[in-house]
């Protein structure tokens, strides 16, 4: 389908264009500069004495020996960096009755996860820091650890904060429609547990920080590889008793974040106290064993579901009962209720069924804090959503796309909300699966599967159709509270000599921040994308804005770019209307000349009219001021959240003797709306698809009993490598987001929200003919034996 | 316990240095001779963040103490990038954004690097086995593969010629 | 993490580093490759006084092959192990089993002595050790002494070896004609440590004269030669016949336990599998 012309569709336009990255030159010869790369004069390490237990009373603290240790410059407690630190409580108004108890930046009276900071040490390597913190004597008081979010609510469990009563952070229930009605009347009703390993991001580099108070200017600089810096600007001004302007963050390079690193964590806050106490820079640099104790983990559900259908595959109500188990704090200020709250908003979201009821509760644990990480609650929404519609097709005897195929909301059905209240703009579930469909060869791929199954092989094929939050708005945190910004802002200019250097409040950490945003301001002005530089990551130097995070990159920053990239075009062509004697309408800027937009006649270089502005203001007409650089913001106002569609399939071979799992190959079509460079949508979708690959077959954070974490190191906790990975085929639907110019939706976090629950369908499809079905992952070798009884001994 | 005075030689380049016998050649790279191209993942050799070549062979550099390092031939991400040995592979990961975060990728280059050497001719499969062992959580490693294979098709090729 | 501080010397002889090992005493450490070591110093799991560097004695180098044996310095590193023709030739096993050793890069240094006397049960190598009735050379202030393979494999991280010992060789008596091996192991990753892994080694034309030595690794504190899973296929008739009772004779061969991978019930399932599919293998291999 062709569309009509749009002012998109400008000559030499990038939109829609694979171009290689702008910053990859440095990256590619190790030249970049990470947080973890960067020193300062005077500076010092820190390293944390990190408490053995998941839940003790600290009954002292002996520093004296630590303090005469080599290289130490300071042993500081939680105690005493109260001096400089103020304690959070990670709630949101509009998360009703969510409660969570003050948290400080290191452990004061009380340590309630295993690895959580009591005492810091700052020396002059890590080396030495980390000799002096095993001099550091503390004398805890075990207490009675709750390491089992099942009984976490039960009476004779201890109640790890007393002041709030119980170990319920978070509560939520939805009805909606008949559902009693539904699952009465259902010729065929199936239910299920699904339980989630908690899991983690292990970003390649580990959460670095470097933060440097500087008394003589009375300023705080914070390297940080956040994805939200002037949240982080508002927070570390608000707990370390400063002004906003007092407080600059600056991101360089990161290593890999995929929102572990847009997060609060209590030892940044206490690097930065630390640096505010020492009057000189400190820098933390998570080794791996405490990124594995203290980098959020997620997804520590056990949701159980119930799905009602009828005999002719008419599904007609969901209903779930989720429990999740987070650390001993709500995190800030972003709140660990937030995934919970996604899951209910999300089951059912693709289908057609009216009747919904859920109830999502949140308890506290003595385990690491956990909070948002890619894809955030909708991996656990869609696994239990598409798990129950597989088992509703099982229970009827239809084939999984046929019954989705009856059930997906209608393209045509738009604009529609969800049972839970979800608004949707357009989306395009039918078009997806069709093009699924028809990219897997999934009739072949039935057939090859009978095939083989009479030679004992057993492949599964496994669909998920997913729907994704993406360009939120004020409607995630503002409106609860949060000094977390929804709108973004971009600042263009051209200077002297014709080129453009852009500043945006949105932050890279390898998504193609940058190279979007240098995509859209090129095509908006009409210059060739090496003309373009692009500043960010910086809150002295940039807009102000929310950063990158929840799949808002493009959507939001990307039309502030388009605007602040049009304004400025009409800035220029009004100087060179100016300069030329006439009007601005009538010209065009193409290649960095101003053109007559009607012939396409070269009139005047960019550098020409630059060279006027600055130098030669005297040859232009008294009362007209030129003005080379333009600002725009954007926020979505019509949508609370611009939904993504998006439908995956795995298809993957069970070795039953074994309980292996071969990932053969999968697809993912996505519609994230319009698509400013194809590669890097493409990459993202991959990238995520893995990570959800990882949470379905490998990662698992495994706690024991006494709240210890058992397996955090690279070894024992796995993480996808390339050799057990499959190629990812990736394909397309595009149905714009009319809210904005560009049409762009988010496409960040859909790869992750469906992989996980793709390959489970996969699975339970593969051992059909054995009737098992596992709702649990990590799907490991034991697991799939346990399920097909076939461990021995 | 004492420091050491070590000669290391990186990229060509001589260097003596004063290192403690416990710091390992990764944290020697970067913190006495700026060299921050190699990074530190994990710390146990697992993740592949820091390989560089030693002696001509793939090595973990934060497996290697420095004190061990004295009179072999290193070379990091740095060197390799100057020489020019891998502009080829450098360029097909930027073109087929076979890098996001960029922090497993000096990494991956020279291991890439040293399949090609012993291997020209490696299918995918083969490409994947050899990358194995390093970590890269941002690409999924199918961009990494392709770009990969690109570069051994294109210097056969080019090898190919008259 | 960083390492506790130590001292670190190059020994230049093997005589220099008994030496240094002997004056040493318990302070004292070993490192050839350090691809094991390093990382346990690096996590603070070992705090040695000093590090005795071992990678560089010319005693340790080399393999030679003569009429009857094949010597491996236990210097060799895996990489030299899987190029070498002479083990390529005579002693196949150990070039299919150094594949799954790691990756490249853990390879190119750790040594194969180092590997032994590291002794972790999911290693590859000690199990092929075993499989070939290996002999180590150890050298220490007393003398030479010779482990056979069979003994030198104690319990977890834990060998025959001394405290002032080195291991300097480890010598294969050349197989017969007509040898066939075999070699497995189910990881969840290429290159992780195995969950169970099998080498086996077979004399004999699957008639009358067969010995099997079927060697398992990953599935206790130890390798574990089943001896009566090989006895089950040795008085088989036919080889295969005698896969179901090797099968169950396993359950008393092995003890396997629970751990973070897997559960003894799995471990002792993927036994079972491999044995079963080895055999298929050295029967195929039989074939031709």
């Amino acid at each position: 389908m062709t569309d009509p012309l749009s002012p998109l569709d400008r000559p030499n336009s990038y939109i829609g264009r694979t171009v290689p990255r702008p910053n990859l030159e440095r990256l590619v010869e190790g030249r970049g500069t990470y947080v973890s790369d960067m020193t300062l004069p005077r500076m010092g390490h820190v390293v944390f004495v990190r408490s053995p237990y998941a839940h003790a009373r600290i009954l002292d603290i002996d520093t004296a020996a630590a303090k005469q240790a080599a290289g130490v410059i300071a042993v500081v407690t939680g105690a005493e960096l109260v001096e400089q630190c103020s304690p959070w409580v990670g709630v949101l108004s509009h998360l009703k009755g969510l409660k969570s108890a003050p948290q400080h930046a290191m452990a004061v009276d009380r340590v309630c996860w295993q690895g959580e900071a009591v005492c810091a040490v700052v020396a002059n390597s890590r080396a030495q820091a980390e000799d002096a913190v095993e001099q550091v004597q503390v004398r805890y008081e075990e207490l009675e650890p709750v390491t089992d979010m099942r009984t976490a609510l039960e009476p004779h469990i201890p109640v790890i904060h007393p002041e709030l009563g119980d170990n319920l952070a978070f509560e939520r229930s939805l009805d909606a429609g008949e559902v009693d009605k539904a699952f009465a009347e259902a010729d065929a009703v199936a239910e299920a547990e699904f339980v989630f390993g908690r899991h983690t991001g292990v970003t390649l580099e580990a959460r670095a920080v470097l933060a440097d108070w500087n008394p003589g200017e009375r300023r705080l600089t914070v390297y940080q590889g956040t994805q939200a810096p002037h949240m982080m600007q508002n927070i570390f001004a608000k707990h370390l008793a400063l002004e906003e302007a007092q407080v600059r963050v600056v991101c360089k390079d990161v290593g890999g974040s995929f929102g572990i690193k847009v997060h609060v964590y209590a030892d940044e806050m206490a690097t930065a106290a630390l640096s505010k106490r020492l009057k000189r820079p400190v820098k933390f640099v998570a080794d791996r064993i405490e990124s594995f104790v203290t980098d959020i983990h997620a997804r520590d559900h056990v949701c159980k579901g119930r799905i009602a259908v009828k005999q002719d595959g008419t599904i007609t109500a969901f209903a779930i009962d989720d429990l999740t188990g987070i650390g001993p704090y709500s995190m800030y200020p972003r709140t660990s209720a937030i995934e919970a709250n996604q899951v209910v908003n999300l089951v059912g979201g693709p289908y057609q069924a009216r009747n919904y009821r859920a109830r999502a509760r949140v308890v506290f644990q003595n385990k690491n804090v956990m909070c948002q990480y890619r894809a955030v609650g909708h991996p656990i929404a869609c696994s239990v959503t598409e798990g129950l519609v597989d088992l509703a097709a099982r229970a009827i005897g239809m084939d999984p796309l046929v019954i989705r195929s009856k059930n997906l909301i209608r393209d045509d059905a738009y604009p529609t909300d969800s049972p839970s209240g979800l608004k949707f703009e357009a989306l395009s579930h039918h078009a997806s699966l069709a093009k699924l469909k028809q990219m897997m060869d999934y009739d072949g791929l039935r057939a090859e599967q009978k095939r083989l199954r009479q030679q004992g092989i057993y492949r599964g094929i496994g669909i998920a159709s997913f729907i994704e939050v993406t360009n939120p708005s004020a409607a995630f945190y503002g409106v609860g509270g949060a000094r977390i910004s929804s709108q973004d802002g971009v600042s263009v200019r051209m200077d002297a000599t014709g080129a453009i250097i852009v500043q945006t409040s949105l932050t890279e950490q390898g998504q193609g921040s940058e190279a979007l945003t240098a995509q859209v301001v090129a095509s908006a002005l009409g210059v060739a994308l090496e003309k373009v530089r692009v500043i960010l990551g910086d809150t002295d130097n940039t807009p102000y804005g929310g950063g990158t995070w929840a799949s808002r990159g493009a959507g939001i920053g990307g039309e502030a770019a388009w605007q602040a990239g049009k304004a400025l075009r009409m800035n220029i062509l009004k100087v060179a209307g100016t300069i030329l004697q006439t009007v601005p309408e009538l010209l065009d800027i193409d290649q960095s000349v101003v053109v007559d937009k009607a012939t396409g006649r070269e009139r005047i270089g960019l550098d020409e009219v630059a060279r006027i502005t600055y130098f030669r203001p005297d040859t232009l007409p008294a009362d007209f001021q030129a003005e080379l650089l333009a600002t725009r913001h954007y926020v979505p106002r019509q949508y609370p959240f611009a939904f993504t569609n998006g439908i995956q399939a795995s298809w993957l071979e069970v070795d039953t003797e074994t309980g292996f799992v071969t990932l053969l190959n999968h697809w993912c079509v996505e519609d994230c709306g319009t698509i400013i460079n194809p590669q890097l949508v493409d990459e993202q979708i991959r990238g995520g698809v893995v990570q959800g690959l990882g949470a379905a077959l490998f990662e698992h954070c495994r706690y024991d009993e006494r709240g210890q974490l058992t397996n955090g190191t690279m070894a024992d906790y796995l993480v996808p490598m390339a050799s057990e990975m499959p190629d990812i085929e990736v394909g397309h639907v595009v149905s714009p987001t009319l809210e904005s110019e560009l049409g762009a939706k988010g496409a960040g976090e859909a790869g992750t929200a469906g992989a996980a629950a793709a390959v489970a369908n996969a699975v339970n499809d593969a051992l059909d003919p054995f009737a098992v079905t596992i709702t649990e992952i990590p799907l490991t070798p034991s697991v799939i034996l346990k399920a097909l009884g076939q461990r021995s001994g | 316990m004492d420091k050491k005075v070590i000669t290391l030689t990186v990229n060509g380049e001589t260097h003596r240095l004063q290192v403690e016998p416990r710091a390992h050649l990764a944290d020697v790279l970067r913190d006495e001779l700026a060299l921050t191209g190699t990074h530190i993942g994990c710390e146990h050799g697992v993740c592949g963040a820091c390989t560089i070549r030693v002696d001509g062979a793939i090595t973990r550099a934060c497996l290697l103490l420095a004190v061990q390092a004295e009179g072999a031939m290193i070379e990091t991400i740095e060197g390799l990038s100057e020489t020019g040995e891998i502009r080829d592979l450098q360029d097909a990961f930027r073109n087929r954004n076979a890098l996001q975060c960029g922090y497993c990728t000096p990494a991956m280059l020279i291991t890439a690097q040293d399949l090609l050497l012993h291997n020209p001719t490696p299918d995918r499969a083969t490409i994947r086995d050899h990358i194995s062992g390093n970590y890269c959580r941002c690409t999924g490693y199918q961009a990494i593969v392709d770009a990969v294979e690109t570069v051994a098709k294109a210097r056969q090729a080019a090898g190919e010629r008259p | 993490m960083k390492a506790y501080a130590f001292d670190y010397v190059r020994a230049a002889t093997l005589d220099e580093a008994l030496a240094l090992l002997e004056r040493a005493g318990d302070g004292g450490k070993l490192v050839a490759g350090g691809q094991s070591l390093v990382p346990a110093l690096n996590l603070r799991l070992l705090a040695p006084q000093l590090l005795i560097d071992i990678a560089h004695l010319p005693e340790l180098r080399g393999i030679t092959c003569d009429d009857t044996t094949i010597h491996l310095g236990a210097g060799t590193r895996h990489v030299e192990l899987a190029n070498s023709t002479l083990v390529g030739q005579h002693l196949p096993l150990l070039q299919m089993a150094v594949r799954h050793v790691a990756h490249a890069a853990i390879r190119n240094r750790g040594t194969l002595g180092g590997n032994l006397a590291h002794a972790d049960p999911a290693s590859e190598l000690p199990a092929c050790m075993i499989a070939l009735e290996a002999v180590m050379l150890v050298v220490g202030p007393g003398g030479e002494r010779r482990i056979d393979a069979a003994d030198f494999f104690k319990g977890l991280y834990e060998t025959a070896l001394g405290p002032d010992e080195i291991l300097v060789r480890i010598s294969i008596a050349r197989s017969p004609a007509g040898a066939r091996f075999h070699f497995n192991e189910l990881a969840r990753r290429a290159g992780d440590y195995a969950m169970a892994g099998l080498a086996i080694a077979m004399h004999g034309n699957g008639l009358q004269d067969v010995r099997i030595r079927p060697v398992f690794f990953g599935i206790g504190d130890r390798p574990v030669l089943a001896r009566q899973a090989a006895l089950c296929l040795e008085q088989a008739a036919i080889l295969q016949d005698g896969l179901t009772a090797a099968q169950q004779a396993l359950l008393r061969d092995l003890d396997p336990q629970d751990d973070l991978q897997a559960d003894s019930g799995t471990r002792m399932q993927l036994a079972q599998v491999l044995l079963k599919r080895g055999l298929a293998d050295l029967v195929a291999q039989g074939r031709g």
